[in-house]
């Protein structure tokens, strides 16, 4: 494997590791803060995928599909906090799972209505489609690039809204006694429910910015939300950290997996979550 | 594991009609009750370690899967293979399998468990999917139903429908009987002090690991049965069987049914797979058939916000009253007493 070679399969790691990210920080800090298992946060990627194929054809821009797709998402996210989630909190995780696993079934069915089950495709947008040579035959597109910064944006900006904000300061409180944040006057309602949208929209923006690369099909949510799960949980569960090193570990694993040994590529993952765990069982920042 | 008259009854009754089932005569749906019935086998094995070991399992695809495969590689491709044998082997190898990840994941708990037992599934699903072993992601077809002889004497021949059906049946059976007793021995009621108190019950001097691992591996032997039986009705086998789907779709039928009640899942099977067939029916619903996830969705959504015991609950509500007719009270009806006091 040559150098050139080499940094296509590290940057493409890198890249899939941080877009896991993004769909996997949302998934953390609902599980860690609101307490709630949400298998139906894959769909969320699938939706915020359809909704930028559908937005992208109708204005002709994907950038403009996205802007207006992230508040479309915050707003599927807040419905559904006040119609369904909020009935959640204090149930048992069980049935959490039965609740969203119903959530996937319909979520999938109304795709189907709304938007067929065919396969699209999504332009990437104009000023991005190119690409970097890098040797003779190997070049590296623009847009994968412009991706990583993103979501390493993102990234940034989520540390900083947790850590440095007086929201930020108020959502850790709120994860570590829910009663205590009430007493002291603040709307933990309100918390939550900004909480379970900005996970939405991170999921959704996720699928959204992913859509030119991994193209728009029926039941795609499914194994995002699978890699996921592995992610929240070598992560810690609620830790944005973790789950930032574990997307990294996944995403390099996985791409490196499928050029240096095909054959046992799939379960790569799958074996690094099981030893992490057997090492550390729960996971490497686990809240105490 | 007391259970009221009612529910006993509505059980024969239940056995009763499906044993009469296939003079209905009818392929499509005696078909039909043999994937509800292995289904319920499945369902039942799941309740063992979600309902009364306290672990939420979301592997157990895995042994289905494995069981079809060792079904499918154990015997030559063109002929057929003795059941004697070959159900007993299929079930230790998914038995064998469960001892090997059951060590490991046994050391976790909670939603970590959850996710390495599906990590387990997921790496035997690879194994099948990625490598040449059982056709890769094009499975492998089983040309030769099992015999079952005894001598030269064919005691059943499961390529005719309804003799598989009564096999399927009779097993089904065997495994609840076998499940009840197991549970309301002093090893089932040890499990059950486990599930509820953990820390205790080691205090108590009880071997709380190997207890679970029993259980463990017990579960992941029955979900074999199951699956070497799907793999004989449906003649071949493939990755799909091991997918997590399966593992989620199996979980569905035991919350939904009701799960710590062996009946339950069972019964959760029975919706489960008749609601999708009823939901599809494109005689009856035309175009909107092709969409019955989205029935099937609301309708778990609703079990899940409104009944929280499952359709067992509805049973168990209503055999309730005249039942109590000694001083034991089951900690379930317990539950259900207070639950409907609430009301």
């Amino acid at each position: 494997m040559d150098f050139a070679f080499f940094l296509i399969q590290l940057l493409n790691g890198l890249q899939y590791g941080l877009l896991l990210f993004l769909v996997a920080s949302g998934l953390t800090l609902v599980f860690g803060i609101m307490g709630i298992i949400n298998l139906a946060h894959g769909s969320f990627y699938m939706i915020g995928a359809y909704i930028a194929w559908s937005l992208a054809s109708l204005t002709g821009s994907l950038t403009a599909a996205i802007l207006l797709g992230i508040p479309l998402t915050v707003l599927i996210g807040m419905v559904l906090e006040r119609l369904l989630f909020r009935h959640l909190y204090q149930r048992d995780h069980l049935y959490q799972v039965l609740l969203t696993y119903g959530l996937i079934l319909v979520f999938e069915e109304l795709r189907s209505v709304i938007w067929g089950d065919d396969v699209h495709g999504v332009a990437v947008p104009a000023l991005l489609s190119y690409s970097i040579p890098l040797t003779e035959n190997l070049s590296y597109p623009v847009y994968r690039l412009a991706i990583s910064g993103v979501c390493l944006l993102i990234a940034g900006g989520l540390y900083l809204l947790i850590q440095k904000t007086r929201l930020g300061m108020m959502i850790r409180a709120g994860a570590s006694n829910r009663e205590m944040v009430q007493a002291l006057g603040i709307d933990i309602k309100l918390i939550y429910m900004l909480i379970f949208a900005l996970g939405v929209a991170l999921a959704g923006f996720a699928g959204m910015i992913n859509s030119p690369l991994s193209s728009v099909f029926p039941n795609m949510g499914g194994s995002v939300l699978i890699i996921c799960l592995v992610v929240v949980v070598i992560g810690g569960i609620g830790s944005v950290k973790g789950a930032l090193l574990a997307s990294l570990m996944i995403g390099l694993a996985d791409t490196f997996g499928q050029v240096l040994l095909p054959e046992v590529s799939g379960m790569i993952v799958y074996i690094l979550m099981a030893a992490v765990l057997l090492w550390r069982p729960e996971g490497l920042f686990a809240r105490t | 594991m007391r259970h009221s008259r009612l529910i006993d009854g509505l059980l024969i009754a239940a056995v009763l009609l499906l044993a009469l089932f296939p003079f209905v005569e009818s392929v499509f749906y005696t078909q039909l009750i043999t994937k509800v019935l292995i289904m319920a086998i499945f369902a039942i094995s799941l309740d063992l370690m979600v309902g009364y070991t306290g672990l939420v399992h979301f592997g157990q695809a895995a042994y289905f899967g494995l069981a079809g495969y060792a079904l499918a590689l154990m015997g030559p491709q063109y002929e057929a293979v003795s059941l004697w044998w070959s159900l007993p082997a299929a079930m230790g190898v998914c038995a064998l399998f469960a001892l090997g990840t059951g060590l490991l994941a046994l050391r976790t708990r909670g939603i970590y468990f959850i996710m390495v037992t599906l990590a387990f599934a997921q790496m035997l699903f690879f194994v099948f999917h990625d490598t040449k072993i059982g056709g890769g992601s094009d499975g492998i077809y089983i040309y030769a139903k099992p015999e079952m002889k005894i001598g030269e004497t064919v005691l059943l021949n499961l390529e005719k429908l309804d003799q598989f059906y009564y096999l399927v049946l009779i097993l089904l059976v065997a495994v609840y009987l076998f499940l009840r007793r197991i549970l309301g021995s002093t090893f089932g009621r040890a499990l059950v002090g486990i599930k509820v108190n953990e820390h205790r019950m080691r205090a108590l001097g009880f071997p709380v690991f190997r207890y679970q691992l029993a259980s463990y591996v017990l579960s992941g032997a029955l979900a074999g049965m199951a699956g070497y039986l799907a793999a004989v009705q449906y003649g071949f086998v493939n990755p799909e069987l091991l997918s997590w789907h399966q593992s989620g779709g199996v979980l569905m039928m035991v919350i939904l049914g009701g799960m710590g009640t062996l009946y339950g899942p069972a019964l959760g099977a029975f919706a489960f797979v008749l609601f999708q067939e009823v939901m599809s029916n494109q005689g009856w619903f035309g175009p909107i058939a092709k969409h019955w996830q989205l029935p099937m969705g609301i309708f778990v959504i609703l079990v899940a916000l409104y009944l929280p015991q499952g359709l067992a609950g509805l049973l168990q509500k209503l055999g309730r009253k005249p039942e109590v007719d000694g001083n034991e009270v089951d900690v379930n009806e317990v539950d259900v007493k207070e639950g409907a006091s609430h009301d």
